[in-house]
């Protein structure tokens, strides 16, 4: 109880959100303030106060966990926290986003995405699930005078209250099954002493009623509907953020409940998760290659990768819990290149989003494009870029369980996806250029890029070190 | 003197709440509904429940209603003016007989449930009432979930700050 280590990366994040915000309120209108350095400061300090905490098993306050799998989390996190900040200052000021409300939502959102990783009790996971919705509902409709911000941002928080709601639902049914409590330790105590027969219904209700929460906060099949329209609408940067960080911090959740308190009922909850995993890898890759709009195919790409990792959780088996982790840090710093690409090169009047738009971009800024190219390899799974060596961990992870027909899929999809990254890059290099205006990139959005393109390859040419520390990480929570 | 305390709060709720659905001005209405969560206040209140009393008045009668008359005067109502003839489905003869069969519904839904249970079945034990107390309940809070308790002021933080980049008028 006195203990307070477990809970420091968290605070640094959301003081660096309370001083972004002040910082807005002390400026003059019209001052040009650097707030993304409070972001900055308070991430690189989250990381590093997570780097100190590795292997010390902190606990606080009963529910806040500071294990290794949550430390590894809290650094992916931090590393999207990174990028994003270093992306959003060219792109803020262009496009008139409120700097001040923006970079503050933006980092009570990871402080949540933490708490949400860290967390041993499910009423604090819902909390931590709240604070970061709440955060990403209003950043997606952060432009108001946009129409399909709006529509996006309001889909986004209707269907998300409805899924909160089926995510408590599921606490109650918990907390009934456990005899009154929320602590994922008693939840897995009580599951594993009536292991014997056939589980209570009120288990059975619960299980599935979680499940669903976590589904939709992940876009999975047929909890995705929310996903193209509001990764299409909110601002792209936004769009880059909430891909990763909200996948990677549900995930979180996800593995640490159904992998620890949830495994006893591990032969109820597989065929089901088995199922919604392939239809969320074939709906996501087939739907995404008729897509005109990079934003909405992008939205599809990582409706499918949910899949892929959903596919990790199937296959729980050491091999298949390192790779779920390791596909996370990787598919992070892909996506979020990506996505900051066409962030950048947004305009104020267009997002420039279409796909078109990128025609001849090789002959305007021949930089851009080879990275943007890395990048959608390594989505596609190419060697040898991060996203080959996840995907490879996943399905091999999948074969050893047994799962040869949700391998299969896995494979096939990657390679019909393939094809739609594929399109991207060929608009680029072998069409004559769009007739659109490129705006210039700060030097500070060009390391971002160039880190996360090193960090690409590396995940890809060296794995095993990332791979070795995924799995330390994650045996200290089973 | 609670069976006489019972009797008075509960005819103000059934009156207050029938003279809601009477009323043609929606700010008559809207104080009448105040005045049944009061009494359903002091009801629970009479059920030994203080804390449920409690959250009774400051949720419903306090925040939600004072919503409830912000839109209300948002709307812009007219006053004092007599409801124009059948506006919608919802209010002409239509909607008064949907409304009644609902509400028909519901009565004979309760007498049946109460005759099923029998009204023995309801627990008489001192303890239980125990359980509710607002004691317990702070304890509870500022130990065993303490820190679900503060992570929620970040969360409130969060709606505060997205409710006013949302409504914030653009210059």
């Amino acid at each position: 109880m006195t203990d307070y280590a477990a809970i420091i990366p968290i605070v640094i994040v959301v003081l660096s959100a309370v001083a972004a915000m002040l910082a807005e309120a002390i400026r003059l209108p019209g001052e040009r303030m650097p707030i993304y350095g409070f972001g900055l400061i308070g991430l690189v300090g989250a990381a590093v106060a997570s780097l100190f905490l590795w292997n010390t098993d902190a606990h606080s306050f009963f529910v806040i966990r500071s294990d290794n799998f949550a430390l590894f989390i809290n650094l992916v996190l931090c590393v999207i926290g990174i990028l994003t900040m270093m992306f959003s200052n060219d792109v803020v000021e262009r496009e008139h986003i409120p700097a001040g409300e923006y970079y503050a939502l933006t980092l009570f959102a990871i402080s949540g995405m933490m708490m949400m990783a860290a967390a041993t009790d499910l009423l604090v996971i819902f909390i931590a699930l709240e604070i970061l919705s709440l955060a990403v509902y209003v950043l997606t409709g952060i432009r108001r005078e946009s129409p399909a911000g709006s529509e996006g941002a309001f889909k986004y928080f209707l269907l998300g209250a409805f899924s909160s709601a089926f995510f408590l639902y599921g606490i109650a049914f918990a907390f009934a099954v456990s005899n009154g409590s929320t602590r994922i330790e008693d939840i897995g105590r009580a599951l594993s002493a009536q292991a014997t027969g056939a589980p209570p219904m009120l288990a059975l209700l619960a299980v599935g009623l979680l499940a669903v929460g976590f589904a939709f906060k992940i876009s999975a099949v047929p909890f995705h509907m929310w996903t193209p329209d509001a990764y299409e609408g909110a601002p792209t940067i936004v769009t880059a953020f909430m891909s990763t960080g909200v996948k990677a911090a549900a995930f979180a959740a996800f593995v640490r409940v159904f992998l620890s308190a949830l495994e006893p009922l591990q032969v109820h909850w597989i065929p089901i998760l088995a199922v919604v995993a392939a239809a969320t890898m074939i709906l996501g890759t087939v739907v995404g290659v008729v897509q005109s709009n990079i934003k909405r195919m992008l939205a599809y790409s990582s409706i499918a990768h949910a899949g892929y990792m959903l596919l990790g959780i199937v296959s729980a088996n050491s091999a298949g819990k390192a790779a779920i982790l390791f596909y996370l840090l990787s598919y992070a710093v892909t996506n979020i290149g990506a996505l900051g690409i066409v962030a950048l090169l947004g305009t104020a009047k267009h997002q420039h989003d279409e796909l078109r738009d990128f025609s001849g971009l090789w002959r305007t800024r021949p930089g851009l494009a080879g990275l943007m190219t890395i990048f959608l390899l390594s989505l596609g799974g190419i060697p040898p870029t991060a996203g080959f060596i996840g995907k490879w961990y996943i399905f091999t992870a999948a074969v050893q369980e047994g799962h040869y027909a949700l391998a299969i899929i896995g494979v096939l999809t990657s390679v019909i996806s393939v094809f739609f990254y594929l399109r991207i890059v060929v608009m680029m290099y072998m069409t004559e250029g769009a007739d659109v205006v490129r705006p210039r990139i700060s030097r500070m959005a060009m390391t971002g890029l160039g880190l996360a393109t090193v960090a690409t390859f590396y995940l890809g040419v060296l794995p095993t070190r990332v791979l070795d520390v995924a799995l330390d990480s994650i045996s200290t929570i089973f | 003197m609670d069976v006489i305390a019972f009797y008075i709060f509960a005819a103000i709720a059934v009156v207050a709440s029938v003279l809601v659905v009477g009323q043609k001005n929606p700010m008559h209405s809207v104080m009448l509904l105040i005045t049944s969560f009061g009494a359903l206040a002091g009801l629970y209140v009479l059920l030994d429940a203080p804390f449920t009393a409690v959250t009774q008045i400051i949720i419903y009668a306090g925040a939600i209603m004072v919503l409830f008359l912000f839109v209300v005067m948002l709307l812009n109502v007219p006053r004092e003016e007599p409801a124009p003839p059948a506006v919608s489905a919802l209010l002409g003869p239509t909607g008064i007989r949907i409304g009644v069969i609902l509400s028909l519904l519901l009565g004979a839904e309760i007498v049946w449930a109460l005759s099923r249970i029998g009204l023995g079945w309801f627990p008489q034990d001192p303890a239980a009432a125990s359980v509710s107390s607002v004691a317990l309940i702070g304890a509870s809070l500022f130990t065993r979930h303490a820190f679900a308790f503060e992570a929620t002021s970040v969360l409130i933080l969060v709606a505060m700050i997205g409710a006013v980049v949302l409504a914030r008028r653009e210059h």
